[in-house]
């Protein structure tokens, strides 16, 4: 905005001059008296800020306190001082975990493989079949018949972590008879997928199976859910777009290609900036209910690493907080900069940003 | 020309049938197993007879949960999280929710960057964890001795929640917000008045975000509630999972039903007041996303 003289000027008739208009003297006055503009503001104003009171405090207590904790990771710990009373120690556990070479800092590494495997396998299956979904509810034009089958697919959604996985764990059980193992593998086993042996050892006790348990089980959750963006992208399309396409010879494919999807792409966008954003933000919960001792292999990812060798340490195997919270630090910090790069690459490439 | 172009619409149409009906049976399957496991007899579910419908039915399995006072407690424990935890979550954001979404709130940058930066950034779970051993030593020094209280407080606030809201009170009208003003409403009244009513189907589905996520919290529950009597449901869910495919335990199991069928009996005893309101509370799911997905 350009500012012109007559904003800040007036013409005084009586002395003959120009003199600083009443609304620049506000202006001016505020400029150099900055904070107690502020101050006034707000005890003019204090029952919109006391509002905001809680929510900050919340936020403080139990969001940026735990970061401040956070710093333990550059201190010496003994789990006994508090995070300001302790000596910085520097890098020396991120060395540890990143060098050492031991046992520990191969599982981190293991953990750090597995996050980034976990979760760009969610990108890859995760988000396209949610797209396929919406397609698909929009090619059925009966409301009660689509009502029917968004009701079943948004159903798991609902489900807890604990109760998917209290049932993943049932289906696919292990049994001293194929007869008796979960009700999947002995599908599967019926079907030729799986061997018979494979079936009564349980597939959560198979490393090979964990990746595969855990997307389709993601999927299963979550891909009805995950639709009704799209499928609200969909079907705010006009019909006029496809009746054009279609004068011009247009056939489904066509239509998909030059219609649907371009009218969708900025949704499409937004939900992967948010998807890549929560990358590393591997569900812990439910990695920690479905994996075990046998199955570490593929199934550890960074938080339980840090959660089995601290807080849920059995039998003083503790490797202590600061080591583990070195290992978030550095699962944290990659996925922030995946958030900020993504959202940058978004505005850039169309001008669409989440944040 | 108009020939082709109606077989290869036909033939989506009929795989899109094909799938959706596959998925959507597939999505309800595990649910209608579990209830026909829970009531079946001994044999049926140890040697895998049952596919789909229940066989020599008992309801054995479900009395000896319902006899089990562990499981009334927990059940209690988890309405009294959902309750509190949910109207503590919903009386906070709203009010800041309010106050962000005033044009005229100084530092509103700062203070909407200082929520968004939280879904950037965690802490990770051990400061988290080290950080509820300090709130529950300050807690039970001013009297609060019951953890239910810590789950309540120190849990389950969410960023997204309360800028889904913040939009929503964004997108009211100033004209009404002004007429409110005129007529000598103060700042809780316009509030109360105004907004809450005319954002009332972005503040049903908060409600229900809020909800579900503490109807279902588990790990938090776990990790800070430590006396037995007042896990929730969800913790006492896994415990018995935990106990029931534990083989030392289950060695002497002598009963006329599986140790699977209450496992089951369990699932579907958590389940069953979601699948009840749930027909009720779909269509603000649905709304929800469309609110929160898009903003340009």
């Amino acid at each position: 905005m350009k500012v012109r003289a007559a904003d800040y000027l007036v013409y005084d008739k009586d002395k003959g001059v120009y003199q600083l208009s009443p609304e620049q003297v506000v202006r001016d006055d505020v400029e150099k008296h900055y904070w107690a503009h502020v101050g006034r503001t707000i005890l003019k104003d204090w029952r919109l800020y006391l509002m905001l009171v809680p929510m900050l405090l919340i936020f403080l207590f139990w969001r940026y306190f735990p970061m401040y904790e956070l710093l333990g990771c550059f201190k010496v710990s003994d789990n006994v001082l508090p995070v300001s009373q302790q000596l910085f120690s520097g890098f020396s556990y991120f060395k540890r975990l990143l060098l050492a070479g031991d046992g520990l800092s191969t599982d981190f590494w293991r953990a750090m493989r597995n996050t980034f495997i976990l979760s760009f396998y969610g990108l890859c299956f995760g988000f396209p079949i949610p797209i396929i979904l919406a397609l698909f509810f929009n090619e059925v034009r009966s409301d009660a018949a689509r009502s029917v089958f968004q009701v079943l697919t948004y159903l798991p959604k609902f489900m807890s972590t604990v109760v998917m996985t209290t049932l993943i764990a049932m289906l696919v059980k292990q049994a001293s008879l194929v007869s008796g193992a979960g009700i999947v593998s002995q599908a599967l086993a019926g079907l030729g997928f799986i061997s018979v042996e494979t079936a009564k050892g349980g597939l959560l006790n198979l490393p090979s199976f964990f990746r595969s348990i855990y997307q389709i089980s993601g999927i299963w959750e979550g891909a009805g859910y995950d639709s009704i963006v799209f499928f609200a992208a969909i079907i705010a399309i006009s019909p006029t777009s496809y009746e054009a396409a279609q004068i011009d010879g247009a056939n489904k494919w066509a239509q998909m290609r030059y219609v649907v999807l371009p009218s969708i792409l900025s949704t499409i966008v937004i939900m992967l900036i948010t998807r890549i954003g929560s990358l590393l933000n591997i569900g812990y919960e439910k990695v920690l209910l479905l994996y075990n001792a046998q199955t570490y292999v593929t199934a550890d990812v960074v938080s339980t690493f840090a959660y089995r060798n601290s807080i849920g340490a059995v039998g003083g195997s503790s490797a202590g907080s600061g080591l583990a919270s070195a290992a978030e630090m550095m699962n944290n910090v990659i996925g922030m900069l995946l958030v900020i790069g993504s959202n940058t690459i978004a505005k850039k490439a169309s001008n669409t940003s989440l944040y | 020309m108009k020939r082709k172009l109606e077989i290869s619409e036909l033939i989506f149409k009929i795989i899109s049938y094909t799938l959706l009906a596959i998925f959507s049976l597939a999505c309800l399957y595990p649910f209608v197993y579990a209830i026909s496991a829970s009531i079946s007899g001994i044999h049926a579910v140890e040697y895998g007879e049952i596919v789909l419908f229940p066989k020599d039915i008992q309801f054995e399995a479900f009395g000896r949960m319902f006899n089990n006072n562990m499981f009334w407690n927990s059940y209690s424990n988890t309405l009294f999280i959902t309750l509190y935890g949910t109207l503590f979550s919903m009386v906070t954001s709203i009010l800041g929710a309010y106050a962000l979404s005033k044009k005229r709130l100084l530092f509103r940058t700062p203070f909407n960057f200082f929520l968004v930066f939280t879904m950037w950034f965690s802490a990770g779970i051990v400061p988290q964890y080290l950080n509820y051993l300090d709130t529950r030593a300050v807690f039970n020094k001013i009297g609060i001795m019951d953890d239910k209280w810590l789950v309540v407080i120190a849990m389950g606030m969410a960023a997204m929640n309360i800028i889904l809201l913040r939009n929503a009170f964004e997108g009211v009208p100033s004209e009404v917000e002004e007429a409110a003003i005129v007529d000598g409403a103060t700042e809780m009244q316009v509030l109360t008045n105004v907004f809450i009513p005319m954002s009332q189907s972005t503040i049903a589905t908060v409600a229900l975000f809020f909800a579900i996520s503490r109807w279902n919290g588990y790990f938090w529950a776990r990790q800070m509630i430590s006396n037995a009597n007042e896990h929730p449901l969800q913790v006492f869910i896994r415990l018995q999972l935990e106990n029931f495919t534990n083989p030392e335990v289950m060695a002497g199991w002598n009963e006329p039903y599986a140790s699977d069928s209450v496992i089951y009996a369990l699932i579907v005893c958590s389940i069953v007041p979601i699948l009840i309101i749930y027909p009720f509370i779909q269509k603000y799911f649905a709304k929800g996303t469309n609110v929160g997905g898009v903003k340009e």
